[in-house]
């Protein structure tokens, strides 16, 4: 039994041994893209799942942080361990961290003008959202047929 | 100091240039960073007219480390979030509006806080209220809104009105 374990012992290090800076690169590469995809996944079943529209809202968001993230960290760690490092992913991720917010706040903005939504509470100190902060002669002219 | 905020109106958008430009090539050496300290002196150069009430410098430790904390919280809340998403029924779901008072009165330090509050899961910025006092949140499953609210400012607005103001 104890000779067993030994022996595995050493074949465990002996399989370590034979691991090199490339092979721990790949498994890593591997872990990045399957915790990308878990979270894209999980993004797109919210969509599925979620009731209403602002819950909805919630979904993708999520995707496109962690999820697209670890997919750029794989491909980062790929190129960098198969020749030519490459460092256009930080650029990607910048971009998309500072605009898929817009988007988000552009969706939330037509839901509550939808009036699908839970009733906003009012604003403590101002008189109210901007978005419902439209002009007198605005609310005076008649809706677009 | 005059001759220098002559050369370099805004100190900050050159190095983002800088860095940005480096990072398009892929690659710092000689001939990219002076390429890159070039445009980094034209295009604020150039932008400047069109930019009368330009932000001021940052503090950029502050900054450093606040962009470290949100990337750790995303990652942090991408996991509650998804555990949410998959394990609990649509009714159980305590979505709810949350109201944020803001003691921040710069627009880049409220827009970078509305960014960052849409980026961690789980809460997404929907709207200012008209004078730009208050924030409204969705919350995707909370139990407390103050307590939300009060998360929210302890941890980032507290952090951005060091760095900004």
């Amino acid at each position: 039994m104890i000779d067993d374990l030994i022996g595995q012992e050493e074949a465990f290090v002996a399989w370590l041994r034979s691991l090199d800076a490339v092979g721990i690169a790949d498994a890593a590469t591997v872990v990045m893209l399957c915790a990308g995809a878990f979270f894209a996944l999980v993004g797109s079943v919210g969509l599925l799942k979620l009731d209403t529209p602002m819950k909805r809202l919630h979904a993708p968001t999520k995707a496109s942080t962690l999820g697209v993230g670890s997919l750029l960290l794989a491909s980062m760690i790929h190129a960098y361990a198969h020749g030519e490092g490459s460092v256009h992913e930080v650029l990607i991720m910048a971009f998309l961290f500072v605009t898929a917010p817009i988007s988000a706040n552009f969706i939330s903005k037509v839901n509550l003008h939808r009036e699908d939504v839970d009733p906003t509470p009012p604003p403590p100190k101002d008189s109210t959202w901007a978005t419902f902060d439209t002009s007198p002669q605005d609310k005076a002219a008649p809706d677009r047929p | 100091m005059r001759i220098a905020a002559k050369i370099l109106p805004h100190p900050f958008m050159s190095l983002i240039l800088v860095m940005v430009w480096c990072l398009l090539t892929n690659a710092v050496n000689l001939g990219n960073l002076v390429l890159a300290v070039i445009l980094a002196i034209a295009i604020p150069l150039i932008t400047a007219a069109y930019w009368p009430n330009r932000p001021g410098t940052p503090r950029l430790g502050g900054l450093f480390t606040y962009v470290l904390i949100v990337i750790w919280d995303i990652a942090l809340a991408n996991i509650a979030v998804a555990w949410i998403v998959l394990t609990r029924p649509n009714r159980k779901m305590r979505s709810r509006w949350v109201v944020i008072p803001l003691d921040l009165r710069t627009p880049e330090a409220i827009a970078i806080l509305a960014g960052t509050i849409t980026l961690t899961p789980g809460t997404v910025s929907a709207d200012l209220s008209d004078e730009g006092s208050c924030l409204l949140v969705h919350a995707l499953d909370t139990a407390d809104a103050e307590d939300e609210a009060r998360g929210i400012k302890e941890r980032y607005e507290r952090r951005l009105k060091e760095i900004f103001e």
